[in-house]
């Protein structure tokens, strides 16, 4: 089918090859920006890029692509080392510096536009897009200078993959073995303006933000592997870029770029509540399994606790007798037991062991506070 | 005490003093640590102690002074040196581990680009094994409990197959049995005639634990080994206003 439609329609197969290196570059550095605790800096660094683009189309008077990217990456780096600065040599925090940064950027940048506006220059119109993203503005040029940034991050991680991954756990410890942390974080910033950069026509300086942030926190959801989630997180960023551009085609009057974000956002969704072990819904569901498993266990110990007292272990006794807990738990728990036959249930609110469940309640009495700590 | 030939030391601090803008966080500090010794730097918080052994590592850059290392200074030492960090210096809620964290001891003996081989992997399960971890190589960091955190954080350090430690409160938010393993370690260590230089404290297990000690309180207060440094007198300098309740709990002062 992809193949038919970059047949059949030119015009949509560039936009699909846009979503799709956007997505995957965006993709894999946001896990590294996510685990590195910098979500908020490509919002900077995207609000950053702009006053650059407006300055480089300028001094060119023409939208070259290549030369928009560089005044892009000029000026979004310019923003990070303003945030490095601020944070280094005033008593402002972090938040703070990012907050300055951003808006003084962004706002430069709108009034370099407004400015370009007046002027008669023929190519002025496209450069609105970058504010919001616009697909249908991208062309073949855009693609290849798109593509060989996409190609230098992908070389990049995986040359750097071991040094990448220990910048990201432990900056300190690595600084002790001798390598060049401030070096190597100046380039995987670096890398990361690249990512931001490329996507800033398409999706648009306020939207981007998302793509270095939503892969990543989708990603991280269902694996606990380094290798796992940036891979994740790169399929992630270029299955949001597809599916995005597929719906903004067929549905008239949706824009690829905001589709693109509403779609990876999706995506954080569905695996914040459904991913194993770590989705909100699985952990109410363990919660849920893990009480009721307790408050079976603890009815089981005060049973065998009362059948000490008879000669009989298998005595019955009444419900209210052997529970310390609500009625209403005590009752559901043992019914539980009952459909486990651990327990019977003769008549009205008399209950006693099955021989299953004394034993049971006398192998839990045996293991219950083991620990399972190393030694 | 008598005087240390310069090269009976694994490490020798001369004149040193660090200062964050204008306020000094150490001052003047001479320390010469002898080979094989087990060393702790003690004092109260604001002390100095992280200062001191990020210093003497080459972390933080000195306002004056001079640290050398087995006679060279410390960017010619870096595979000679092992490093344990504070526990809660990194996010344990990083996706991967307990192996592949100790495999990164093996970084700097790697160098640039190259991932770790099948020997390193082995150095790194074996070193797990010595602290009580084998079982948890493959175990997420966020599934660790504190004290297999730390023990993890020792593992690390002890695949840098190093000459000369550097721990930062290694006995922090560990129990009594993780405590016991790892000064067990960290002694076995020393009889390898290597040095170990621990941030440290707790002032009732010191003359247990260790054959140095380092008192520190911005300035050096006093510096020797255990028994010759550890009075009344130097503890009540070390922690001034304190000193009551030092008082109350010193069965161990002369």
């Amino acid at each position: 089918m992809f193949v038919d439609l970059f047949h059949f329609n030119y015009t949509l197969g560039v936009v699909m090859s846009g979503a799709f290196i956007l997505g995957i570059s965006s993709g894999l550095l946001s896990s590294f920006a996510v685990l590195r605790q910098q979500s908020l800096l490509g919002d900077v660094i995207s609000h950053a890029a702009f006053p650059g683009i407006t300055l480089a189309f300028l001094w060119m008077m023409a939208k070259d692509p290549l030369g928009l990217f560089l005044g892009a990456i000029i000026s979004g780096w310019l923003g990070t080392l303003f945030v490095h600065a601020i944070v280094r040599y005033t008593s402002l925090t972090h938040d703070a510096a990012f907050g300055i940064v951003l808006s003084v950027f962004f706002g430069l940048g709108i009034v370099l536009l407004s400015y370009i506006q007046q002027t008669p220059s023929s190519e002025k119109a496209g450069l609105n897009s970058f504010l919001f993203g616009s697909a249908s503005t991208i062309l073949f040029q855009d693609l290849i200078t798109m593509g060989v940034f996409c190609l230098i991050i992908i070389i990049f991680i995986i040359l750097f993959w071991k040094e990448f991954k220990l910048l990201a756990f432990d900056p300190n410890f690595m600084n002790s073995l001798g390598f060049p942390v401030v070096k190597l974080d100046i380039l995987l910033t670096m890398l990361l303006v690249m990512a931001i950069v490329l996507g800033l026509q398409m999706v648009g300086v306020v939207l981007m933000s998302a793509m270095m942030i939503a892969p990543a926190a989708a990603a991280r959801q269902w694996t606990s592997h380094l290798g796992f989630t940036v891979l994740l997180s790169g399929f992630f960023g270029l299955l949001a870029g597809v599916i995005g551009t597929l719906f903004s085609n067929y549905i008239p009057h949706l824009s690829t770029g905001p589709m693109i974000v509403v779609v990876v956002s999706l995506f954080v969704i569905v695996s914040l509540l459904f991913a194993p072990h770590r989705g909100l819904i699985w952990n109410w569901i363990q919660t849920y399994y893990y009480r009721s498993n307790i408050r079976a266990n603890s009815m089981l110990m005060n049973m065998l606790l009362f059948s000490e007292t008879q000669t009989d272990p298998y005595h019955c006794h009444q419900l209210s007798a052997l529970s310390a807990i609500g009625r209403g738990p005590a009752l559901r728990a043992m019914h539980e037991l009952k459909r486990q036959q651990f327990v019977r249930n003769p008549e009205g609110d008399l209950w006693g062991f099955t021989k299953r469940g004394y034993q049971k309640a006398q192998r839990l009495q045996a293991t219950l506070f083991k620990d399972d700590h190393g030694y | 005490m008598k005087d240390l030939l310069d090269d009976e030391c694994s490490v020798i601090v001369q004149d040193l003093t660090v200062a964050y803008k204008e306020k000094p966080v150490l001052w003047d500090i001479d320390l010469k640590i002898p080979k094989g010794v087990l060393l702790a730097i003690v004092g109260p918080n604001g002390a100095g102690k992280t200062t001191l052994l990020r210093s003497i590592m080459g972390l933080i850059k000195p306002a004056a002074g001079n640290v050398s290392i087995f006679g060279q200074s410390i960017k010619k030492q870096k595979n000679t040196i092992g490093y344990m960090p504070q526990r809660g210096s990194v996010d344990w809620d990083f996706p991967t581990d307990a192996l592949d964290v100790v495999m990164m001891g093996r970084y700097g003996h790697l160098g640039w680009f190259r991932r770790p081989t099948k020997a390193d992997k082995k150095l790194a399960l074996d070193a797990l094994d010595r602290v009580g971890m084998l079982d948890f190589s493959d175990r997420q960091l966020n599934q660790l409990s504190g004290g297999q955190q730390q023990r993890v954080f020792l593992a690390r350090a002890l695949v840098q197959d190093a000459d000369l430690y550097f721990m930062d409160e290694p006995f922090v938010g560990v129990d009594a049995v993780t405590e016991q393993a790892i000064i067990g370690l960290l002694k076995e260590l020393r009889n390898q005639s290597k040095t170990v230089v621990v941030v440290h404290h707790d002032l009732q297990t010191l003359s247990d634990y260790f054959d140095w000690v380092s008192l520190l309180n911005v300035r050096q207060i006093a510096y020797g080994p255990v028994k010759d440094v550890l009075t009344n007198e130097n503890l009540r300098t070390t922690y001034g206003g304190r000193r009551a309740f030092l008082m109350a709990n010193q069965p161990f002062v002369d």
